[in-house]
This record gives structure tokens, sequence and C-alpha cells, in this order.
């Protein structure tokens, strides 16, 4: 996706230089071809890098979605025994979390918080390369324990134990992968806040950033503070496995319970990681498609910040089934509840972004818009939940799945497409076809609520989740979710189709296509040259 | 006007076919009824919450109009394509502090009966009687602690069923052998645990859910009010039966209830039969096939092929064409691996001896086992130390 083209360090001004000036022209000699990736060091190639694994591991994660809504397509067992069903499902969310999820936000976070801030590149070029180069290893790692002695891990992406002591090597391979993508993660952040602390452009204060800046920040921190509770986590889990332990069995003095309260205290701060750097990009996208500042810059940050420490406290609210005391069930019911505070901010700030706007509704527009609405409507799911009487019904239920695709599909997953609609022009300088830009979201769109809107009446009508099969009152809205799976997963090859034909064929690019856009990267050529920002602008 | 009456006629049969088809798929929707909302409430607790779910639900739905009314609006009139131009306004510090405190407002109204239904809910004080419930992979285990006697409930729904090779019943999924039984209008504690991995015992219309985790005893309580048969399921993934464990309560009146009771202590009081009784191999396995298809095929198969991997396979077992004696031992304290638990558990907390012996008689004798053995009640017994 980076451009070839060769350096003009652009000194701060909106004029892109010409192909003439070659004066700066020293890197010609990184290497090409297989070995210009593998040894990239480069904050655009490794961008590229992360986006292009994390779409193949989103692909992979729909198949195993796929196969999950044929299953459930009808009551009774078609196509796959239950182990493997709940193999399935386990691998999907740990695929679609740490495959597609994550380091897609570590792509957007590697191609422009550099550019954004004005810097060159990021703190640990070479440590960045090694972040990424990891995740390829997990992910064999991850995905091959399908094909172990024992199968794949059964027991969820949360790994509770007992039942995740009795699985096979597959949960091993697992665990390692883990620890993998975790130290991937750790390394990213370390770059990322060292990067933006230490590397702004002169002027560029903390409260000048771009949103999109500050939200990565603050999920860098988060990434920092919770990736090694969940090493701690399943190293117990393998200590339990293989080396006489009990940390999570009752007969040897250990407590079940235990694991899930270090398991969540990563587990909910990592939702927030999954969803600031999207609360990011809309907050880029949004200003720019209604021609106006963004409303309440300041609240914005303190907002993201203060769900980002309020998400150190909620943790048990996954666990009001578990049978706590009342008084951590009204701990926990309040303290996630007031996470709806800064959330509803947030919204009502693009809202009023949009109110008097000059608005226009190109692709990453409907995706910004798509996401405040169906991202507001999973908050909304959520603080149902968070009353912990009601969670009681439905906790383990469908509503929870639907809330969570809510939330990670229409939300994150939206403002990444939006995201790549927005900055694909800048990055490799040509633009997609608006046409099939809309085609995919409305398909998206259409199909996404087709899927879990019926969700939330299966849950609320008593529908476990993590099973193959159903009673038979549940089929009508199974049929229904299953036909919109297959709707959404055939959308997503239109965007695939959009973006590779943008980046072959697609009309160039000007430096500045959309009129309403305004941060650093924009006063750059489209496309972007190799290294940018060698000399750094000078923010007014 | 000139009418075609080919034209008419052929419309009239066309119509009368569609007709035919949506009157004969009716009935078929009827049935397949679409599930919009928390079950009818038969307890106080779950009236409860299913009025705190409705009340936040429609809080939310009225913010939602409001601020998507807002913006959809927003969308219509303020666009370039109308010439709207945009104003240049971006921050107003009096307004970020309404909706922080407005929404904050609402939270607070939001948890005031919240919090007196989580109070009732953890009230499980005085109660009229009290159950422990243990969840097992994968069934429940119900033992009245005041009355003396305990049951095991199994899902009845055939293997046949699930795997389509019979139409499904009306309670497909969500029917055991032995319900729990209670009485109505009594407060009912019950005490929840597991055997080996974490469950959840839940009833939608009782508003309990509890998960069942091994190493604790965690109570819940309800007190139903109506008669009836009440279903649920097990809500905590616990391996690969979660979905073929349901909790089946059945409320009696009273009086019916204390009918119950009775007979049952009168079942567990005389020993049902004699263990000492030399069975015939005949009798054994036709015992057997049952009490295999209810606690053993749902790994090992029906026919006893296993699933290559995961659950061996019985049929040309060298365990179960062996000595007896290690055959006894398998089946009665279950399989260990390197110290650790495997999914075989034992069954000789949850069989009687003559069970055991009779699924032990049937493996010997079935599919290809030819070993001729019947396996007496007094060998299981004698072999259970």
């Amino acid at each position: 996706m980076s451009s070839i083209s060769h350096d003009h360090a652009a000194h701060g001004t909106a004029i892109p230089h010409g192909h003439a000036d070659h004066g700066h022209d020293d890197h010609a000699h990184h290497p090409t071809g297989i070995m210009r990736w593998i040894t990239t060091t480069n904050h655009k190639d490794i961008g590229t890098l992360y986006l292009w694994f994390s779409f193949i591991m989103f692909l992979s994660g729909g198949v195993l979605a796929l196969t999950i809504r044929t299953e459930l397509f009808h009551p009774g067992l078609q196509i796959v025994d239950p182990e493997f069903f709940n193999s399935l499902t386990t691998l999907h969310g740990l695929v679609m979390i740490f495959g597609a999820i994550m380091p897609a936000a570590v792509g957007f976070a590697n191609w422009q918080v550099p550019l954004m801030i004005g810097a060159p590149d990021m703190a640990f070029a070479r440590m960045n390369n090694w972040s990424f180069w990891l995740l390829p290893f997990a992910a064999a790692l991850l995905i091959g324990s399908f094909f172990a002695p024992g199968g794949a891990p059964s027991g969820g992406w949360t790994l509770y134990p007992p039942l995740s002591v009795q699985f096979g090597m597959g949960m091993d391979m697992t665990i390692f992968a883990v620890h993998i993508m975790g130290a991937s993660s750790i390394m990213g952040s370390i770059n990322i806040v060292t990067t933006i602390l230490n590397m702004r452009a002169p002027g560029m204060t903390l409260m000048k950033m771009p949103l999109f800046v500050w939200t990565w920040l603050i999920t860098a921190y988060l990434l920092i503070a919770v990736m090694p509770v969940l090493a701690g986590a399943v190293t117990m889990l393998l200590t339990d496995r293989h080396f006489g332990t009990s940390f999570f069995n009752a007969a040897g003095g250990g407590d079940p319970v235990m694991f899930q309260h270090i398991f969540w205290f990563f587990g909910h701060p990592e939702v927030y990681i999954m969803i600031l750097p999207s609360f990011g990009i809309v907050s880029a996208i949004i200003p720019t498609f209604s021609r106006k500042p963004l409303f309440g810059y300041a609240s914005m940050v303190y907002a993201t910040a203060s769900i980002a420490i309020l998400s150190f406290i909620v943790w048990a609210h996954h666990m009001f089934a578990v049978g706590m005391p009342a008084a951590g069930q009204l701990f926990f019911m309040y303290a996630t509840m007031l996470i709806a505070v800064p959330t509803g901010v947030k919204v009502f700030n693009w809202v009023s972004t949009m109110w008097r706007g000059s608005l226009s509704f190109e692709t990453p527009m409907l995706f910004a818009i798509g996401f405040i609405f169906l991202f507001t409507m999973g908050g909304f799911t959520g603080l149902v939940l968070a009353i912990a009487p009601v969670d009681i019904q439905l906790q383990d239920t469908y509503y929870v799945v639907a809330h969570f695709h809510y939330v990670l599909v229409a939300g994150s997953l939206f403002a990444f497409f939006g995201g790549i609609y927005y900055w694909l022009p800048k990055w490799c300088g040509r633009m997609y076809s608006e046409t099939l830009g809309k085609v995919h979201f409305w398909a998206s769109f259409i199909f996404f609520n087709i899927t879990f809107f019926p969700m939330h009446f299966l849950g609320l009508a008593g529908m476990p989740r993590r099973v193959p099969d159903y009673a038979t009152q549940f089929t009508d809205w199974n049929e229904v979710a299953s036909i919109g799976a297959f709707g959404f997963g055939l959308s997503q090859l239109i965007f695939l189709y959009a973006v590779v034909q943008a980046i072959r064929s697609g009309e160039p690019a000007p430096a500045r296509p959309w009129d309403g856009a305004d941060t650093l990267e924009w006063t750059l050529p489209s496309p972007l040259p190799y290294h940018t920002f060698e000399t750094p602008p000078t923010v007014a | 006007m000139h009418v075609d009456k080919n034209k008419i006629s052929a419309w009239m049969r066309r119509s009368a076919v569609a007709g035919a088809l949506v009157a004969g798929l009716l009935p078929a929707l009827a049935l397949a009824e679409r599930e919009y909302n928390l079950q009818t409430p038969v307890t106080p607790i779950a009236s409860e919450i299913f009025d705190l779910h409705t009340y936040i639900m429609w809080i939310c739905v009225v913010i939602f109009i409001g601020v998507f009314g807002v913006m959809f609006y927003s969308i219509f009139a303020h666009r370039k394509s109308k010439g709207h131009q945009a104003a240049q306004f971006h921050e107003n510090t009096l307004v970020e502090i309404i909706w922080t405190v407005i929404p904050f407002l609402i939270l607070v109204f939001m948890a005031f009966p919240a919090t007196r239904t989580i109070l009732s809910m953890k009230d499980a004080s005085a109660p009229d009687m009290t159950i422990k419930v243990t969840g097992y992979q994968w069934k429940w285990g119900y033992d009245y602690l005041d009355e003396g006697f305990g049951i095991l409930s199994n899902l009845k729904t055939p293997y046949s069923q699930i795997h389509n090779q019979e139409p499904k019943s009306e309670h497909y999924l969500l029917e055991v052998d032995q319900p729990l039984v209670v009485p109505a209008g009594k407060k009912v504690r019950v005490l929840i645990t597991a055997n080996d991995v974490i469950h959840s015992w839940w009833v939608p219309a009782f508003g309990v859910k509890q998960d069942a985790i091994p190493g604790y005893v965690r109570d819940s309580w309800f007190r139903a009010e109506t008669p009836g048969i009440y279903r649920g399921q097990c809500a905590e993934l616990c391996g690969k039966e979660h979905a073929f464990m349901p909790v089946v309560v059945e409320v009696k009146s009273a009086a019916d209830y204390t009918q119950w009771v009775a007979a049952q202590k009168a079942k567990t009081a005389a020993p049902a039969e004699d263990p000492n009784k030399v069975w015939d191999v005949k009798e054994l396995v036709a015992r057997g096939e049952k009490v295999y298809l209810s606690n053993c095929a749902a790994c090992h198969q029906p026919t006893g092929k296993g699933v290559p991997g995961s659950f061996p396979a019985l049929d040309g077992s060298p365990i179960a064409k062996g000595p007896k004696a290690a055959h006894i031992a398998t089946v009665s304290n279950g399989v260990v691996r390197d110290g650790k638990p495997t999914a075989m558990v034992g069954f000789k907390g949850t069989l009687s001896p003559v069970d055991l012996a009779a699924v032990i008689t049937y493996e010997r004798n079935s599919w290809g086992n030819k070993t001729g053995d019947a396996v007496q009640p007094s060998e299981v017994s004698a072999g259970k130390s």
C-alpha cells in the first residue's frame, strides 16, 4: 500500500513537492521483494503488514462463524459434533479478538500516529518490525490447535478452568499463542507511548493532537497494564495443567473463581482496548465530512480517559451469576452503569459535530454514522446487562452475544472500514470506487442487523450461548440470523474487491481528497512518500 | 369492457393454490412461535426483573429516539448538497456539564429499583425448605436435604431426535427423566455446587441463575406461585453436552407435593433391588442398554465406536473384552491421567450397583464384544472400596 516513490521531506506546508526534486533521495537502498517486507522498519510498511494480516484473520474467523451459523440454522445436530462446535466458538472469538480487531487497530496506529504528530517514524522502528512478525507465528499456533490431538480448545475464548484443564495439547498451543500475541501488544504499546510523548512536532502540545492519537495513547497504557495480567492467568492454567499446581482446582486448595477475576481484570479493559482506537477514527471522519471542527475536543479527551480508568473497576459484571455477596453486585453494577456517562458524552459530541455542519455522505462518513447509530444500540444493551438482576436472566444467553457483536462489529469493525476508505487515498494515492464503497456499506449494515438484532430476542426468550443445538421455539430467529450471517460474510468480499481495485487501478487521488480534512497527513502528497516528516513541521 | 373468462379462472386457480399454501403454513407458523421477551414470570423476583427490564428498555428507547432524531434531522437538513453552510462552533462547557449530569441522574433513577431487587435476591433467609443442586457433566443432581433422598435428572430427549432421525418433540432438549419437584408458594432455598467443572443452574421463569462451581456452595432462592412445569438450561459452558443438560422444575400444589415426597421416601427406604440377587445375562444386557443410552452414549456413541481422538471406542476395547475387574474399576472410578481427571468420570456415585453391573455387562456383550460375561451387582459392590 505504501509508495515506493522517493522522499521529499515535507516542510510543514501544504504544497507537495513534485517528482523532480530528488535532493534528499538517500534512502533508495531499502530491499525489494519479500526481504523488504520481512526486514522493514518503516511504519507505513508495518502498518500495511498489520492491516493485511488482520484482514486475513478476519476472513478466517468469518469462516468459523459461518460454520457455526450453518449448524445453528436448524435445531438438531447437522454438520458438526458438539465438541468441535465448541472449538469453533472458542477459536472464532480468539481469532477475531487477537487476530483481527487488535492487529487492525495497531495497523492504523502505525500508519497514522507518526503522520498525525509530524514524526518521521515510530520511536523504536526495529522493535516495531518484531512486534508484527511475532503475529503470524502466533496465528499459526492458534489455528494449528485445530490439528492437535484432542483438537482446539473448546471452553469459549474465556477459557475458564476447571474445564480448560481437561483439554488436550491444543490448549497449550493456545496459551503459547496468547503469550506471543501479548508480547507483541506490549512492545507495540511501549512504542506508541514513547513516540507520542517524545516525537511530536514543535507546537503540537498534547491538547492539540488529533483525537485518534489520544485514543491510541490511552489504549497503549491499557494494554501495558492488562496484557501481563492475561499472561499470568494463562500461565497459571498451564501449570495447573502440567506442573501439579492447584491455582484453580478446589480439591487442591485452589479457586476456580480466581481465574475469572484475573481473566476479567484483563478482559474488561480489553474491550475498551478494542473500541478506543475506533472512537479515534470516527472522531477524525465526522469533522471532515461535516466540515466543522470536532465538538468539545477537551471533553472528548477527558471522556476517553474516564472510560479507560473506569474500565479497571468493573470487571466482575462478567461474573454476576458467580455468587458474589450483595455488596459486590451493587458496587460492580454502579461502576458499570457509570461508564455510560462518558460514553454518552462522546456520542453527544459526535452528533453536535454534525449539527449545523455541511454534511456529505461519502463511504467513510457512512461507516462513521453507522458506527454512532449501531454502537450506541450496543451501548444501551450493555446498560441493560449492567443492571445485575436483569443480567441474571441474560448472562450466558444470546442477548450477550448480540450486545458484544453490536459494539465490536458495528462498532470497531465499521470504524475500521471507515478508516480504510478515508485514508486509503492518502496511503496509496488512489481513490476507491464510491459505488463499491456504498454497496459494501449498505450490504454490511443491512445484513449485520439481520444477523444480530434477532439475537436480542433469542437471549430474552431464554436461549443460552455456546450451544450447537436448541429447543424448537428458538428456530425462527436462528434461521434469520444464519441467513444474515451469510449475507454479511459475502459482503466483505465486496470490500476486498474494492480495496484491491483501488490500489491497482483507482483514480489518482489528490493530496486532499476530502475538503474538510485538516490533520497533518493531508498536507503531504498522495501517495505518501516512503519517508515523511524527516524534518518536523511546525504546528501553529 | 372485454372480460377474459379464461384469465379470471386462471387467476382464481392460482389464488386458491396460494391461499391453500398459506393456510397450510399457518399452523406451522403458529407452532414455531417467535419469542420477543423474557418468559412469563412465576416468582415475585422474576416479576421484579421483568418490570425492571421493561423500565430500563423504555428509558433507553426514549433516549435513543431523542439522540438519533437529532442526528437524522441533521443528516436531512444540514447537507452540503442542499447548500447548508457549516457553522463553526466547537465547544460549550455548559452543554457538556448538562449532558453529563442529566444521564448521571437517569442512572441514579435506574439504580434505585435495581438495588432493591438485588437485596431481595440475596436474602435467602428463613426458607421453608432447602435443596442441594449439584451440576455434573452432564446432568443435575437434586438432594432433598430435609427429606433424606436425592434424584438425578438426565436429558430425556432421545439421540434419534437430536440426530434428525425422528421428528422433534414439543419439549425437545427441555425434558428430563426426573424433574426437580417443589411445592407452590413456599420459599425454596437452593444450595448449588458442582462435581467437576463450572455449570450454571438457570430457570428463566423463576429469575434464578447461579453458577455451580466445584469447591463452592452458593445459595439462591425462589418462591414459585403457580403450579406447572418450568424449563431452563445449564448456563455455563461445561463441555461437550452443555446444551443437553436441561433444568426442569415441576411445581406442585402443597398436597400433591407431600404425596410425591412420601412416594420418593418409600422408594428409597425399601431397597429397590437385592444387591445379592444373581441376574441373568440377558436381563442385565437389556437393562444395561437403557443405562448406556442415558449415560454413556453421548461420548462413546450408541454404536460403541466413540469419537476418535476424543472418546475411545468400547466396541473392541481391550478393557471391555479383558478382565472384568479392570472394566468395573474404570466405570466405577473413572479415568485419571497424569494425576488429572479426564472427561471419563466415575459412576459409582451416581449409578446403583445394579445399573453399573447392567451397563458393564451390556458393554461386554454388544456390538462386536462377545465375552458372554455377566457382571453381578455384588461384584461391583465388592470392587467399590
